[in-house]
């Protein structure tokens, strides 16, 4: 249990997967205009990352590992993750209408983003079990969920600020996101 | 001018992915701590790149519309995995700094972004020198950042010490918060350098899908392209 809360910590604080490596950067800067749309990105990606985790290691460790095909986990991955967003989508479209339209249209922009794929990889390159692995997929998804959402905050604030010229737009957000960065080292020592 | 030629001229300089079409920014963030680096992952790019560009420019006419997104996807992991285990077997160094992001190859948006606009229309040959082209072009963005957060952040290039030995390295810019502050310089300079360009009534090649404007165009950009209508084939 306790090793699960250091794991959980770890990812949604400490290592933030876009505050310290940079995996889903696009809907980072792309869908951080609004606190709201923020959030049902981030809702989004929580439920996407967590089944894909689930899934995925599933997958891994009862068809690849036994049949020795490890090697081709990119490509099983991808595909996975691929069809498995599809499937949600049209799951919750039938199933569940209200949650459908608060994160329908995030669905499809999540099938490329590489924050999905890379926790699937990187609960394969730390040899987390099945539990593990959902525990570290909701909690990286949780720390892009809390990082989208402050940055659309801040950009809420600072968006009829004066800002020189050729820093408007995408410079200014990234400069932010450099802040932000540096505020989330604080979590460093948790740990 | 030779369409061969024009292709790399075009891939370097006119449409650089990097510094004018603003792609393929999570390892542009990610891997430039040092210039090695930076050329280790821009090389394995454009070799992955070159290779797909040319497999699905052949697969072409055979690939049915309807599904050619995930036969390109699983193309262009195929081609990750080989370099991966190439690059795990002779420059384990490399493989190690890079890591997790060889695998993140495929969902680069250049690679899907090139077989899309490029490969799938093309013949092979003209799609091999725009693999060329993009991927060294995107090789130098990748350089130049990493020359420029090395230099600054531990005083070196390539590993050979450059400052003086006074010099204290602002450790920060090989730091997570460090990429985003210099590439946020960059995308300005960028701005700057488009506006005045507009100033003068040049013409400025148009921003295709970058991970920076509206509705991040590129990662989804990838996405609208790769599942046009939500569905995928």
């Amino acid at each position: 249990m306790k090793e699960l809360l250091m794991i959980a910590i770890g990812s949604a604080l400490v290592n933030n997967v876009v505050l310290s490596q940079f995996l889903g950067i696009c809907p980072f800067i792309g869908v951080s205009k609004k606190i709201d749309t923020a959030a049902g990105m981030g809702g989004a990606v929580i439920f996407v990352m967590t089944i894909a985790s689930f899934c995925t290691s599933l997958i891994y460790k009862f068809i690849l590992v036994p049949t020795g095909f490890e090697y081709l986990q990119t490509i099983v991955f991808i595909l996975v993750i691929a069809a498995l967003v599809q499937f949600v989508e049209m799951f919750l479209k039938k199933a569940m209408p209200p949650l459908y339209r608060a994160l329908g249209v995030y669905l499809p922009l999540i099938t490329t983003n590489c924050a999905v794929l890379g926790v699937a990889l990187t609960n394969v390159q730390k040899e987390y079990g099945i539990l593990t692995s959902v525990v570290n997929g909701f909690a990286t998804a949780v720390g892009f969920t809390i990082a989208i959402v402050i940055l659309a905050g801040v950009r809420e604030k600072t968006e009829y600020n004066d800002i020189p010229e050729s820093f408007q737009g995408t410079p200014i957000v990234l400069l932010t996101a450099a802040l932000m960065s540096i505020a989330f080292f604080g979590f460093s020592g948790i740990i | 001018m030779n369409k061969y030629v024009e292709r790399l001229y075009n891939g370097i300089i006119k449409e650089n992915p990097t510094f004018v079409m603003m792609l393929g920014m999570c390892p542009t963030l990610a891997v430039t701590t040092s210039a090695i680096n930076a050329i280790g992952m821009g090389l394995s790019t454009t070799v992955v790149l070159i290779l797909s560009n040319m497999l699905i420019s052949m697969l072409r006419k055979i690939i049915p519309d309807s599904v050619r997104m995930p036969a390109f996807i699983v193309v262009v992991a195929s081609f990750v995995t080989m370099v991966q285990f190439l690059l795990q077997g002779f420059i384990p160094s490399l493989y190690d700094s890079l890591g997790l992001y060889i695998p993140l190859i495929v969902v680069n948006c250049i690679i899907l972004g090139r077989a899309e606009s490029y490969a799938s229309k093309n013949p092979v040959l003209l799609s091999m020198c725009d693999g060329i082209g993009m991927g060294l072009g995107f090789t130098f963005g990748l350089t130049c950042i990493g020359i420029v957060r090395e230099l600054i952040g531990a005083g070196k290039i390539f590993g050979l010490q450059l400052m003086p030995s006074g010099y204290e390295p602002v450790t920060i810019f090989i730091l997570a918060p460090g990429a985003f502050l210099v590439l946020a310089f960059i995308v300005a300079g960028r701005n700057k350098i488009i506006k005045t360009l507009e100033k003068k009534g040049k013409e400025v090649p148009k921003q295709t899908g970058g991970c920076a404007e509206g509705g991040c165009a590129s990662c989804s950009g990838c996405d609208k392209k790769v599942f046009p209508t939500g569905q995928e084939g």
